[in-house]
């Protein structure tokens, strides 16, 4: 049916960023011309030396453009987009990036004024104890819930509040549940069909083909993950530990810049945990991923960042040793 | 065969099972002595064609039901739609025939002192017209609906009820005689189809014919759907709404899709089965009616191809008979089906068998493996950190 592609439209910008390369993208601003028709121009001198001068190509340079209109109301428009794409410049080699988020439930702040930055190609790791708010930051990344206030961007200037869950997922963020969500009355092969990047459009999945290409990216994922042999299964007949790298599997094959992995190893043995650590130190080579866990030996398994929530706001950041030793945190997870 | 593998042959065989029937019950009833053993009567074609439209509605039903988990209380709704545009095209070949001998006005229209025809009867003279109506009304209906209530997310026992609603709401609408569709009596005294008396066996054996191929084709159709990786996202919507979103997936579009599909299916269920009932009121908007259909389903099997139908058959044979021995006690007896199905078939027939089926087999590979001849790497630990 059309209407699914109609509403899965975005702004020409965000659209762009979609159709970039896989992998970790380059650093660049899509822009849109001032009549909108998506012409798109590297805001970075490289492509026009002539015109921009040497120091300009830093990433910072004000923006060079001809004022297409003199009627007032295009050149006040024209005026608050470059606002707004200065202010991106600060956002630019940032892939996700919260500022100030409120978020309150009849009365309860559950995020209050969190600010937090995800570099690109950055692993991180978030604790913090019950109730510090981290479910519901992930909800807020991935659309299922909308702030009260504050910035949340992806990707330098994609504003993540304007989306719903679909889009924010097709933008590439891709998001693990604390309990295992998988379609249980598919085979393993098929969940991973399924969350395969794509098009997302109702016609297109009624007379889709399966070709080798599609194939071969199923292998790599279930390769990747450990599945291979259980690819005709269902994935109700998994184990708990199976159905967690299934789901990572699906999220890997939506091939998303950012994984957000909600507690991974909770019931996992520690043979299946120290596995899971290999799967996604092995994903966070080529991609960012931001795990909440609780399991503290975990968190030392990864060896990344770390960030400690508490009641909906940052508390400590930086190496576990180091926050670990903090004594607010300290008494946050234990001083009750 | 690629066929065979595309449906399964159990599928084959009543697409296969259908077709002859299409072929062999007219021949035995219109050139079979009635003397003889296999010969049909004439008050069973209708009836039986009657059955396959209510097969036709539960598979319709099925679709959005057993495959993408939208439990729709109102599916009798887009059923007399589609009854209905057919009965707006036989009123108008009853012409002059009528009691009041209008060539233009039916005869409830004479009646009620109506001077020219409502501007939305226009064109069902004409059979093409009437037939793309009997699809895109239902389709319309269905897909308006379904835009609003799936967008807003309404999912669960309160889409169930906001479809018991529509269909009530149609009831009461189409029960005023200002509406134009023949108020409590609804369409009736047909005098022929496309030319064809039809009262006469022959018409009755063609429409039967006729709704037996649109059921092979709608099995058909739905097995296209539901095979396809469009199908596979209806059950992953069915079983895990929330994840389809979060890989990027609107289920309100998948919703939609299936539920305006199934709403024109059942709308050509609905014109089939006037014609052979000879009758449409607003009685088929009853609630009850489309709680029925739910059950027809839920006795064959959701989520098959051949529930519904082996569902639909069963319980209207089971009707017909029960209401012609003991009248007093269908009622008691259909509830106490669903009760029992409910509770100790909770997977319709055909659910059921094919679950004893795939456990039996199961638990044959597992005894064989046990004896040495298993296949390999099933055992193998999956978490050894490899290389």
């Amino acid at each position: 049916m059309a209407e699914a592609d109609v509403t899965n439209r975005k702004p020409q910008d965000e659209v762009q960023a979609l159709f970039e390369p896989q992998g970790v993208r380059e650093e660049q601003t899509p822009r849109t011309d001032a009549e909108g028709h998506g012409e798109r121009r590297p805001a970075a001198a490289p492509a026009s030396p002539e015109s921009a001068p040497p120091q300009a190509e830093a990433a910072l340079a004000p923006i060079e453009e001809p004022v297409v209109s003199p009627h007032p109301y295009a050149t006040k428009l024209r005026e608050q987009r470059l606002a707004k794409e200065a202010s991106g410049h600060a956002r630019r080699d940032t892939l996700l990036y919260l500022d100030g988020v409120n978020k309150s439930f009849d009365g309860f702040k559950a995020i209050n004024k969190l600010s937090l930055v995800v570099a690109r190609g950055e692993m991180r790791a978030i604790i913090g104890p019950n109730g510090a708010g981290k479910t519901t930051m992930m909800d807020i990344i991935t659309g299922k819930t909308r702030p009260d206030s504050g910035e949340v961007f992806f990707n330098g200037d994609v504003d993540l509040t304007h989306h719903d869950e679909a889009a924010i997922a097709s933008m590439g963020i891709g998001r693990k549940f604390q309990k295992p969500t998988v379609f249980e009355s598919h085979t393993v092969e098929d969940n991973i069909r399924l969350s395969l990047a794509g098009p997302r459009s109702v016609l297109e999945a009624l007379f889709h083909r399966k070709d080798q290409a599609e194939r071969d990216r199923i292998d790599a994922i279930l390769e990747t993950t450990r599945l291979t042999e259980k690819r005709k299964l269902l994935a109700a007949s998994l184990s708990h530990g199976q159905k967690q790298w299934l789901e990572i599997g699906m999220l890997l094959a939506q091939d998303p810049e950012l994984l957000l992995v909600d507690e991974p190893v909770a019931g996992m043995t520690d043979a299946e945990t120290e596995e899971t650590a290999r799967l996604l130190r092995e994903i966070a080579r080529t991609r960012s991923v931001v795990v909440v866990e609780h399991d503290m030996s975990f968190v030392r398994e990864l060896g990344v960042k770390v960030t400690c929530l508490h009641e909906g706001s940052v508390l400590a950041e930086g190496p576990l040793d180091q926050v670990s030793a903090d004594p607010k945190v300290i008494e946050v997870y234990l001083g009750r | 065969m690629l066929l065979a593998r595309f449906l399964g042959p159990r599928v084959w065989i009543l697409i296969a099972a259908l077709l002859l029937a299409a072929v062999l019950v007219p021949m035995a009833n219109l050139y079979l002595s009635p003397s003889h053993p296999l010969h049909v009567p004439s008050y069973m074609v209708p009836l039986l064609g009657k059955y396959v439209c209510y097969a036709l509605l539960a598979l319709a039903l099925d679709l959005v039901w057993g495959y993408v988990g939208i439990l729709s209380l109102g599916h009798g709704a887009f059923f007399a739609l589609g009854g209905y545009a057919m009965g707006m095209y036989l009123m108008r070949q009853i012409g002059a025939r009528g009691v009041y001998g209008n060539p233009e006005l039916p005869d409830f229209m004479v009646f009620l002192n109506w001077k020219e025809l409502p501007w939305y009867w226009y064109g069902f003279d004409q059979f093409w017209f009437a037939a793309i109506m009997v699809m895109l009304v239902p389709g319309l209906l269905g897909f308006v609906f379904g835009y609003f209530a799936f967008r807003s997310r309404v999912t669960g026992v309160y889409l169930s009820i906001i479809t018991q609603a529509m269909t009530y709401a149609l009831l009461l609408a189409f029960f005023r005689n200002d509406m134009g569709f023949g108020g409590n009596n609804g369409l009736t005294d047909f005098k022929d189809i496309l030319g064809f008396p039809i009262q006469a066996d022959s018409t009755r054996a063609g429409l039967f014919a006729a709704s037996c191929i649109a059921l092979a084709i709608a099995v058909l159709i739905v097995g296209w759907i539901t095979r396809s990786k469009l199908g596979k996202l209806m059950v992953a919507v069915r079983d895990a709404e929330s994840r389809t979103r979060f890989i990027g997936w609107r289920p309100e579009y998948v919703k939609l899709f299936a539920f305006t599909v199934s709403a024109v299916m059942a709308g050509i269920a609905g014109a089939l089965y006037v014609p052979q009932v000879g009758i449409i009121n607003p009685g088929e908007f009853a609630p009850v009616n489309s709680i029925e259909i739910v059950v027809w389903a839920a006795v064959g099997g959701r989520g098959t191809l051949l529930g519904p139908v082996i569902g639909a058959l069963l319980v209207n044979y089971g009707k017909t008979y029960f209401t012609a021995v003991a009248p007093e006690f269908w009622l008691f007896f259909l509830g106490g089906l669903f009760v029992f199905v409910t509770l100790l078939l909770p997977r319709g027939i055909i659910g059921t068998i094919d679950y004893g089926w795939e456990t039996w087999r199961s638990r044959r590979r597992a005894s064989r493996e046990e004896k040495g001849e298993s296949d390999d790497g099933e055992g193998q630990p999956l978490a050894s950190p490899a290389e």
